[in-house]
């Protein structure tokens, strides 16, 4: 029996997507079920059984998942110590000497490790990589037994300098391994050998923090799926978009953070490229925030560090996601003086919007876009509720907006939208103009529930060309896990000038790092249909602390890598720096700080015409009615579509609203609507 | 109020503070000099065509010059009025000080925004270049007697006319550096940034229209005034004072006290420093725009909604006495302006606390610490490693205050240990969090840190300019005060301290030999008594607080107490 089919399952707050796709056939279906807590795996198991029968069948399962995200952000994870170098303790409590805001000298902070769980044992190493101290064993392995007495599950090894040695860490932790009760030990050389004391202190302590929970959690998904009969490989979307095996995952959770948006994401970056476009805007708007993403010439941008919440840095690659707090359950209220603002305050799903009858009355994002007539009062997202209360909405709308600024109800809620969608396209001009990107080269993609009714907005913005709606808005998280590649990132800090640095010695971190990459490929049991190696170095002048990351070519041939000459990296930087400040310094001296090697296994990208749309009728067999909806300063006699019954080259002018299972798309008077051959609706200004 | 709409308000207020965010951010990415790049010590606005006043300023620069600006965009005003031929294109340069505000390091650019032949606004930027000459390399001199032993000095001038840059000047200033080609990369940003002000801002003109931008900015202005009087409303009337002291000004060992008397009257406040120390020889001395820019700060700690332009300034008085360390005169020296901006952001904080206790912080740490180490290598090659250290921040009506916190003039962060280990040959004992170094209180303070470090060359020398040595950060609201700021070194004949507490210049270290860096807490907020005994008991198994002083400050209930 062939295992032909892959499995995408992401798991939200309130719905649990599963997006199946058979190899064999190309044939794709999708599951929406309620998410099951506090135990996920039920949802889980049930998405995928509504569309699989045999789970001896399916040849993967790959899970974006929010574990990790939702326990840093609800501190939920595990009573963790950690073991550090005498003087060092509190590292990860001093941070950066910041603050939480520029303005008010107010809030405090409460790192993840208590000071009493920290303790310091005798050891150092010096900048240069000397051990002035060896590492004192038994006073380790009496701080791990007093750190296992105090109750602690997971512990972290922070020693100073351990990227340029890791000698001590290495003795430490294979001594903690040794008595440690479970395979909860990190140590800061193996996580993230590079240079940044706190950075790489909070990045392990964060692992440390997160394994137990995560390590539990897949581990209860990968009994649940493999009581069902499943036999096949179990993965893990992480931040930076690539997957990765669940042992990999449970050894380093902290790879897991964004692990959900990351797979979205990439789904947009597919799907947008295979309709004909490789510079794209992702905007999901969610019920409290609203996260923007960019991908330009089909390349998702990464970031190197992000910090969940104050003082809580993650320093892995990641998918950079700019977010804001205006989504549709984000409040709209007027100040002492005079002016109307959204958020950050949000009613969230509970209470949720005023029209939701939840106890809330404030006037919401989604309120106004209920009062104006854009989302069917009838027929609630989500099916929890039978009606939307649209007076108790407009009378909110009234008292907190209307009153204060002198306007009528729809003017009032217009007035929302418009500082609602300003505040989004402020975030797109972040992540865009800001960047030197020009927006009319970009097409927005919004996915999630409520982008599609915003996507007209952003357009006269932010000037972006058009956008697309994907076909299934709801669940392309869930299609980018099917499709995510697999990537191993490493790192490594190199501290040389560029002129001197031992070529030979460079060349066999980078193939210390492709081994290890390529071991864990082939572990997979998954066909790739090509491997990568992208490495790139940290460099700047000497001096300078900002760094580039220069792209370098190496040449691996069967796995071996060729070390690259002093002058390959000169050219290589001047050609970088040139890129992006215009000039170089004539006597400047470069430096390179690190290394940083991606290890990619490029996965079979299936055809997305298998989701195209079968209806061969007309543009009018999709016309469900009409209703009045409210733009500008009028009411429109507005055509209403069933969004998935419209045939492939379908042509809707606005004002138009097409409505399907999962989302709202509103088609703007002065835009329309055109079904591509995928299924996509690109939204563009009328001709 | 103009007749402009309040959602085309809002929508304008989002589109110019970009261009400001924008300026700033252009100019941290292209710098050279770590000042600007990482600690972000520069700053970009849009400044009024005939006042000067701030119109919107970027959200990520250095919260001092939000306020400081617009003294340098009058200077520019003036010495167009006086020459009389300001054309488009031209650009101004100066650091002078005692006209701009802040000291010689932070070099301002002033560049009219002409529209239809009229000067519709100003665009300015500043930052702080890594050296403009001087007897100290960085142009810290904690011995300056007057303002040419700390910089060279530039009055306003054109290095740009009518769009063409004026090598004559550039030539000029990257003689007077030490570092012309961090020199050159920082002229290089901030002229990038004013050109990209200028671009966004014709973009955005050609969108909306000039009457409606300047119908909007004037709405701005008014609207941040409105938002004060509201505040200032919310507050009782009365008058309240505070007194706080500087140790000294690095030359003679005489406290000089900082004085405040702040009086709220309906939509009114007045800011009084009658009764503040007179100029004095060493370099504690601020001129008068930053004395008013400290204010700006204060004010907007205390109120953070506030936005950030001139209106929020309309409803305040401030009185600086003439002759006062507040108002120094040109060529009294102002490198340590730092120091004592601090020391009024305190006195301010303490004097409103009093009218508004559940608005305002308890001190912070109040002492920027900037110290150096400075030596050769084996092979030669000089090295200098240049820091400031952090401190404690204040309790708060909502909770204990942070630990390890920025200094409120500033959001710089501190670079990484081992960033200086790999730069530097030293390496650092202790990297530690302070126990009872925060005033106790029902929210105690924040702690302060010890730095311990030590030399691993064979010689070095160091230097302090620091603060709080004898007068400690202050409490609010019954809350009491934190540790004061410790410095200490090892000699041959073993651990000494300076005879000026927190600033010594030239000390000579050898191999081995360490310095020791205690800095304070923040104040505590509200009476000690009134901390949960179970929070104390917290304090003491963490180890932020010891036995001893959790008896001496709380009593001994916590003993009682589970944690």
């Amino acid at each position: 029996m062939s295992r032909a089919t892959v499995i995408g399952v992401d798991v939200g707050g309130t719905f649990t997507d599963v997006f199946v796709l058979d190899e064999a056939t190309g044939k794709a279906s999708i599951a929406k079920v309620p998410t099951t807590r506090p135990d996920q795996s039920g949802g889980f198991l049930n998405g995928i059984s509504q569309q699989v029968d045999d789970l001896g069948k399916v040849a993967a399962v790959v899970h974006g998942t929010t574990a990790g995200t939702n326990a840093l952000l609800e501190r939920k994870g595990a009573k963790i110590g950690v073991i550090t170098t005498q003087g060092l303790r509190d590292v990860l409590e001093m941070r950066r000497r910041d603050r939480p805001r520029t303005w008010g000298l107010r809030g405090d902070f409460t790192p993840v490790v208590p000071r009493d769980l920290r303790l310091e044992v005798p050891e150092r190493t010096l900048a240069d990589g000397t051990i002035e101290t060896p590492v004192d064993l038994p006073a380790v392995e009496a701080a791990a037994r007093q750190l296992l007495e105090q109750g602690c599950i997971a512990v972290a090894i922070l020693f100073a300098n351990a990227y340029a040695n890791p000698e001590n860490e290495r003795r430490a932790v294979e001594l903690v391994r040794g008595l440690w009760p479970n395979p909860h030990v990190s140590c800061s050389s193996e996580i993230l050998p590079e240079i940044r004391e706190f950075e790489r202190f909070s990045t392990t302590a964060l692992n440390a923090y997160l394994q137990p929970e995560v390590a539990g959690y897949l581990d209860r998904l990968a009994s649940a799926l493999n009581a069902g009969g499943f036999k096949g490989e179990f993965m893990i979307v992480q931040s930076n978009g690539g997957v990765m095996s669940t042992d990999t995952a449970c050894r380093l959770p902290i790879r897991t953070a964004l692990s959900g948006p990351a797979a979205g994401v990439i789904a947009a970056g597919h799907i947008a490229q295979a309709a004909g476009f490789t510079n794209v805007i992702t905007g999901d708007v969610g019920g409290t925030s609203f996260d923007v993403s960019l991908i330009t010439q089909g390349q998702t941008v990464l970031s190197p560090q992000t910090s969940i919440d104050f003082g809580m840095v993650i320093r892995q690659p990641m998918i950079e996601i700019a977010t804001i707090g205006a989504g549709g359950g984000s409040i709209a209220w007027v100040d002492k003086g005079g002016l109307l603002n959204i958020g950050p305050e949000s009613a969230g799903s509970d209470p949720g919007p005023v029209a939701y009858g939840g106890g809330n009355d404030r006037p919401t994002v989604t309120d106004a876009n209920v009062v104006l007539g854009r989302i069917d009062p009838d027929n609630p997202i989500g099916g929890k509720l039978k009606r939307l209360d649209v007076e108790a909405a407009a009378r909110a709308i009234d008292t907190h907006v209307g009153k204060p600024l002198g306007l009528e109800t729809m003017a009032a809620a217009e007035a929302i939208l418009k500082v609602a969608n300003a505040r989004m396209a402020g975030a797109i001009r972040l992540v865009s103009i800001e960047r030197g990107f020009d927006p009319k080269r970009f097409a927005f993609m919004p996915f999630g529930g409520g982008g599609a009714l915003h996507a007209g907005a952003m357009l006269a913005e932010v000037g972006l060309g058009r956008a697309i709606v994907p076909r299934y808005p709801g669940v392309t998280s869930a299609l980018g896990c099917v499709i995510a590649d697999m990537r191993q990132d490493f790192v490594q800090t190199l501290n040389a000038m560029a002129d001197s640095v031992d070529t030979a010695a460079l060349a066999q971190v980078m193939q210390d790092h492709v081994d290890a990459g390529q071991k864990t490929l082939a572990a997979a049991g998954t066909s790739f249909l090509s491997q990568d190696m992208v490495f790139e170095l940290d460099m700047a002048y000497a001096g300078q602390t900002h760094t580039v990351s220069v792209p370098l070519e190496v040449t691996v041939t069967d796995g071996r890598v060729t070390p690259p000459t002093h002058a390959q990296i000169a050219a290589a930087f001047d050609a970088t720096y040139t890129a992006a400040y215009g000039r170089l310094l004539p006597k400047g001296v470069r430096r390179l700080i690190n290394l940083r090697t991606a290890v990619i296994g490029r996965r079979p990208r299936f055809d997305l015409m298998t989701l195209a749309p079968v209806a061969t009728g007309s543009a009018e067999d999709a016309l469900k009615g009409h209703r009045q909806v409210h733009f500008a300063d009028a009411w429109a006699e507005t055509a209403i579509y069933e969004r998935l019954a419209l045939p492939a080259g379908a042509v809707i002018p606005g004002p138009a609203i097409l409505e399907q299972s999962d989302t709202t798309i509103l088609v703007e008077p002065w835009l329309q609507a055109t079904v591509d051959p995928f299924g996509n609706l690109i939204l563009e200004p009328r001709p | 109020m103009s007749g402009i709409d309040p959602i085309t308000l809002a929508v304008l207020a989002g589109r110019m503070e970009q261009i400001a965010d924008e300026m700033d951010a252009t100019l941290f990415r292209s710098a050279f000099n770590p000042i600007i790049a990482e600690a972000h010590d520069a700053s970009h606005g849009i400044y009024h065509a005939s006042s000067g006043d701030t119109l919107v300023q970027g959200k990520s620069g250095l919260p001092i010059f939000v306020g400081v600006m617009s003294f340098a965009v009058q200077a520019v005003i003036e010495k167009a009025a006086a020459d009389g031929d300001m054309t488009d294109g031209d650009i101004y340069i100066f650091n002078d000080a005692h006209i701009g505000g802040t000291h010689l390091s932070d070099m301002r650019l002033v560049r009219p925004f002409f529209r239809n032949g009229e000067i519709f606004c100003y665009l300015a930027s500043v930052g702080h270049w890594h050296d403009v000459g001087g007897a100290v390399p960085g142009n810290y001199n904690p011995g300056a007697t007057d303002a040419h032993q700390e910089a060279f000095i530039l009055p306003p001038v054109r290095i740009a006319r009518g769009g063409v840059l004026q090598q004559d000047i550039v030539d000029i200033l990257m003689r007077n550096t030490r570092l012309p080609q961090s020199a050159m990369g920082d002229l290089n940003g901030q002229l990038g940034a004013l050109d990209l002000g200028v671009k966004r801002l014709d973009a955005l003109l050609d969108e909306y229209g000039g009457d409606t931008v300047q119908g909007a900015l004037d709405a701005l202005t008014d609207r941040a005034e409105a938002l004060m009087r509201a505040d200032l409303s919310a507050l009782p009337d009365g008058r309240w004072e505070a007194e706080d002291f500087l140790d000294n000004d690095g030359i003679t060992d005489t406290p000089l006290p900082i004085r405040v008397a702040v009086e709220v009257a309906g939509d009114r406040l007045h800011l009084d420093f009658t009764g503040t120390a007179p100029v004095t020889a060493g370099p504690v001395n601020i001129a008068l725009p930053t004395a008013v820019a400290s204010c700006y700060v204060a004010i907007k700690h205390i109120f953070p909604a506030l936005p950030a332009n001139a209106g929020v300034m309309r409803p305040i008085d401030i009185t600086v006495p003439e002759g006062s360390l507040l108002s120094a005169d040109f060529p009294a020296p102002v490198g340590g302006y730092t120091e004592t901006i601090l020391r009024m952001i305190d006195v301010i904080f303490s004097a409103m606390a009093k009218a508004a206790p559940e608005r305002v912080p308890a001190n912070a740490y109040g002492t920027i610490n900037a110290l150096s180490i400075a030596g050769k290598r084996a092979n030669g090659a000089p090295w200098v490693m240049f820091s400031f250290y952090g401190g404690g921040h204040g309790g708060t009506s909502e909770s204990d205050g942070l630990n390890h916190g920025n200094a409120p003039i500033s959001t710089a962060t501190i670079p990484p240990m081992e960033i200086l280990e790999a730069a530097y040959p030293v390496v650092f004992r202790q990297w530690a969090l302070r126990p009872d170094s925060a005033g106790a209180g029902q929210h105690r303070g924040g702690l302060g840190a010890t730095y311990e470090i030590e030399l691993l060359e064979e010689t070095a020398e160091a230097f302090l300019f620091g603060e709080r040595g004898r007068f400690a950060p202050q409490g609010a609201a019954g809350g009491a005060t934190a540790a004061l700021n410790a410095f200490a070194y090892q000699t041959d004949e073993g651990w000494k301290t300076p005879p000026l507490a927190s600033k010594i210049r030239g000390i000579r270290l050898k191999r081995g030999q360490r310095v020791r860096l205690d800095t304070p807490g923040g104040g505590g907020f509200g009476p000690a008594s009134e901390r949960a005994p179970g929070y104390v008991a917290r304090d003491v198994a963490l180890g932020y607080v010891s036995d001893a002083e959790a008896d001496a400050a709380y009593g001994s209930a916590w003993r009682e107490a589970g944690q």
